[in-house]
C-alpha cells in the first residue's frame, strides 16, 4: 500500500473535510443545527442507495434500478401506511431479487437486467399510485420515520448508520464480504475456488433492492406522501458516490465509510450552493449543480485514474 | 439443452450437431419475427394503421432513437458505452457541432485515461443537461426559422425529412460495418483490444472517434427533435434517450460485450420499441403499464439471445 493509494481511497475524506471547513468559515449558520440536522434528514436516503450500490459495484455488477425502486417503495408504503411501513422494503426485496434471478438464474448483462426492472420498478409505481403522488396516513406514526428525531438525530440518519455499520462489517469480516470482493475480481477464479459466487450476488442485489425500498419508505415518511416520479437519476448520484468514494468500478476494490463520504460530499455541494446563492453575492442557479457535480466527478475518476496508474504499473 | 447459469459463452461448448433448433431459430431472427407480430397485432387492434399517415408518425417518432441507436451500436460494438446522448441532445439545441466536440471528450476521457466508459460518460450524463440548462436558463426556446424547421416538418416523397435521415445512416453505417477498414477497426477493438493493438489497429484513436460519431448522432437527433417542436426544452429533450438506444441496440442483437455491430438490428429493435408503445397506446393501456412491457420486451429479447448463441 503505497501513499498514492491511501490518498485515493481517503482523499474523498479530506475533501469532505475541507468543503466542510470552507462552509464553516464562510458562511454563518453552516454549522447551525438546522442545516445540520436538515442536511442529515434528506441526504440519508441518497447515502442508502449508494450502500446498495456499493455492495453491486464491488461484486463486479451494477444496479440502475435503484432510483425507480426507490419510487415503488415510496408508494408502496404511503398506500400501506396505515397498518405499517414494512411494504416499501418487501417492494424493494421483491425488485431486488428480481434483478438477482435475472442476472444469475438469467445469466443477462446486469446493466441490461437492471435497466429493465428500472422501467417495470416505474411502471408497477405509477400503476399503484394511479400516475399521482400518495397521502400517507398521518393517523399512525408513519411520517416519523422520516421527520421524527431520536436522541437529537433524525430517524432517516440512525438508520443510514446502522445500515452503513452494518453494511462496513459485512464487508471486512465475514466470508460473504470476501466472497463479494472475489467475484468482482474474477468471478470465474472465485467460482473455481468454491466460492458461492452465486449466493454473494443473490444477496448483493437483493440488499440494493430493499435499502433502495428502506430509501422509499423514508422519502414517503419524510414528504408525508409516496412520489411514483421521484428517484429519476437516483442510480447515477448513487453511481457517482460510489465512484467519488474510490470504489472502482471493476469491482473488487472499495469501501463502505469511503462511499459514505462520498454520497455525503455530492450532498453537501448542494447545500453549499444554496448558502452561497444565500449570501447574494453572486446567483446561480439550482441547475449550476449538476454541472458542479459532473465537474466534482471528472476531477475525481480523472484523478483516480493517474492514481491507479501510478500505484499499479502494470495497470493493461 | 442443460445449461449452466452464469457461465461465460466461451466455455460452453459449440453443438455437435446441426439441426432445427427452435430457441436457436427464434434467437437469430427473433427480433424481425417479435416487429412482424407487432405490426399485425397492430393491423388487427387498430384502426387504419397500414396507412401512410400511422406510417409517417410512426417513422417520425422512431427516428430520434434510430439516429442515436446508430451511434450507440458503434461505441457497443467497441466494448464501451455512452450515457451522455441524451444530455448531449439538449446541448445540440444550442449546437448540433458542440456534441460532437462533446462526444470527443468522451472518448478523451476513456482512451487517455482509461476510465472505463460507463463513468466516463456519466460525467456529461450529470453535467451535459445541467450546462444546456445553466444556457437557457431552464427556459423554453421557441423559435421560427423554416430552413431550420424543414428538418423536422418537411416532407419528400411522402416521407418525413428525418425518416430520409435516419434511412441515410442507418445505411451509410452499415456500410462503414461492413466494408471500410474502420468498420473492421470497430469489431477488431471491441472483440479482444490486446489482441488489436498487437496486430497495429490504432485503439485509441478508433475509439475516440466512436464517441464522436456517438456525440454526433445525439445532436443531428437533438436537432431532429427541436425542429419538429419548433422548440428547445433543455429539461426534456433527450431525457431517459441513453437507455432507450441502448435497449434499441440490445434488442437488436448486439452484444453489450463489444465485437459485434448488427446495424440492422438496432433498426429493427427500435422499431420494436416504438412499435410497442404505439400498440399499448392505441389499445388504450395505460403508459405505465406500457414501461412494465418494454421492460419485459428487453429481458425476454436479451434472454432468447443468450440462449440462441449458447446452444
Amino acid at each position: 500500500v503505497t501513499a498514492w493509494r491511501v490518498m485515493g481511497r481517503y482523499g474523498v475524506v479530506a475533501a469532505l473535510v475541507l468543503l466542510i471547513l470552507f462552509g464553516a468559515a464562510r458562511y454563518e449558520n453552516f454549522l447551525g443545527a438546522f442545516n445540520i440536522l436538515s442536511f442529515l434528514r434528506y441526504n440519508a436516503m441518497f447515502a442508502l442507495v449508494s450502500l446498495g450500490m456499493a455492495f453491486v459495484i464491488m461484486s463486479g455488477g451494477i444496479d440502475l434500478s435503484v432510483g425507480s425502486v426507490a419510487a415503488l417503495g415510496s408508494v408502496a408504503s404511503a398506500l400501506a401506511s396505515p397498518w405499517g411501513w414494512e411494504l416499501g422494503l418487501l417492494a424493494g426485496l421483491g425488485a431486488g431479487l428480481l434483478n438477482g434471478a435475472l442476472v444469475v438464474r438469467g445469466g443477462i448483462a446486469p446493466f441490461i437486467a437492471t435497466l429493465a426492472t428500472m422501467q417495470a420498478a416505474s411502471g408497477c409505481a405509477l400503476l399503484l399510485a394511479g400516475n399521482q403522488t400518495v397521502s400517507a396516513s398521518y393517523d399512525t406514526s408513519f411520517t416519523e420515520i422520516g421527520q421524527g428525531d431520536w436522541l437529537g438525530l433524525p430517524w432517516p440518519a440512525w438508520i443510514a448508520l446502522v445500515m452503513f455499520a452494518a453494511g462496513s462489517v459485512v464487508l471486512n469480516m465475514t466470508g460473504l464480504g470476501r466472497t463479494v470482493l472475489a467475484t468482482g475480481g474474477n468471478e470465474d477464479a472465485a467460482r473455481l475456488m468454491g466460492l458461492r459466487v452465486d449466493r454473494a450476488k443473490w444477496t448483493v442485489y437483493g440488499a440494493s433492492g430493499v435499502l433502495a425500498g428502506l430509501a422509499g419508505v423514508i422519502l414517503a415518511a419524510q414528504f408525508g406522501a409516496g412520489q411514483p416520479i421521484e428517484g429519476v437519476g437516483w442510480e447515477l448520484f448513487a453511481i457517482a458516490a460510489v465512484v467519488v468514494g474510490g470504489t472502482l468500478l471493476t469491482g473488487g476494490e472499495g469501501s463502505v465509510g469511503t462511499t459514505l463520504a462520498g454520497a455525503l460530499l455530492l450532498g453537501l455541494i448542494f447545500n453549499v450552493l444554496n448558502f452561497e446563492n444565500g449570501r447574494g453575492t453572486f446567483s446561480l442557479s439550482a441547475y449550476w449543480q449538476s454541472v458542479i457535480r459532473g465537474l466534482f466527478l471528472l476531477v475525481v475518476v480523472v484523478l483516480q485514474a493517474r492514481l491507479a496508474g501510478r500505484s499499479t504499473p502494470q495497470n493493461a | 439443452m442443460v445449461q449452466q447459469p452464469g457461465m461465460p459463452d466461451a466455455a460452453v461448448a459449440p453443438p455437435p450437431m446441426r439441426r432445427v433448433d427452435l430457441p436457436a431459430l427464434l434467437a437469430r431472427h427473433g427480433a424481425l419475427i417479435a416487429l412482424a407480430a407487432l405490426v399485425l397485432i397492430a393491423q388487427v387492434a387498430t384502426p387504419n394503421f397500414l396507412s401512410l399517415r400511422t406510417l409517417n408518425v410512426n417513422l417520425t417518432q422512431v427516428a430520434g432513437i434510430v439516429i442515436v441507436a446508430l451511434g450507440m451500436t458503434l461505441v457497443i460494438a467497441t466494448g464501451g458505452i455512452d450515457l451522455s446522448v441524451g444530455s448531449l441532445m439538449a446541448i445540440a439545441g444550442a449546437l448540433a457541432l458542440v456534441a460532437g466536440a462533446l462526444g470527443w471528450f468522451n472518448g478523451w476521457l476513456v482512451t487517455r485515461y482509461r476510465i472505463q466508459p460507463i463513468v466516463a460518460t456519466l460525467v456529461l450524463f450529470i453535467a451535459g443537461r445541467g450546462i444546456a440548462q445553466v444556457m437557457t436558463n431552464g427556459n423554453l426556446q421557441t423559435f421560427r426559422n423554416t430552413s431550420f424547421q424543414v428538418i423536422g416538418l418537411g416532407r419528400v416523397l411522402g416521407l418525413p425529412v428525418q425518416v430520409w435521415l435516419m434511412l441515410a445512416l442507418a445505411l451509410l453505417f452499415a456500410w462503414m460495418v461492413r466494408r471500410t477498414l474502420f468498420g473492421r477497426q470497430i469489431l477488431a477493438v471491441g472483440g479482444n483490444e490486446r489482441a488489436a493493438r498487437l496486430a497495429g489497429v490504432p485503439v485509441a484513436r478508433v475509439k475516440r472517434r466512436v464517441y464522436v460519431i456517438s456525440g454526433l448522432c445525439a445532436g443531428v437527433a437533438g436537432l431532429v427533435v427541436i425542429a419538429i417542436n419548433s422548440a428547445s426544452d433543455a429539461n426534456l429533450v433527450g431525457l431517459g434517450m441513453e437507455l432507450d438506444a441502448i435497449a434499441a441496440v440490445a434488442v437488436g442483437g448486439t452484444a453489450l460485450s463489444g465485437g459485434q455491430a448488427r446495424i440492422g438490428g438496432t433498426v429493427v429493435g427500435a422499431l420494436i420499441i416504438q412499435m410497442v408503445r404505439y400498440v399499448l397506446l392505441a389499445l388504450g393501456v395505460a403508459d405505465a403499464a406500457a414501461l412494465v412491457a418494454k421492460a419485459g420486451l428487453i429481458v425476454g429479447a436479451v434472454w432468447l439471445q443468450r440462449r440462441g448463441r449458447a446452444s
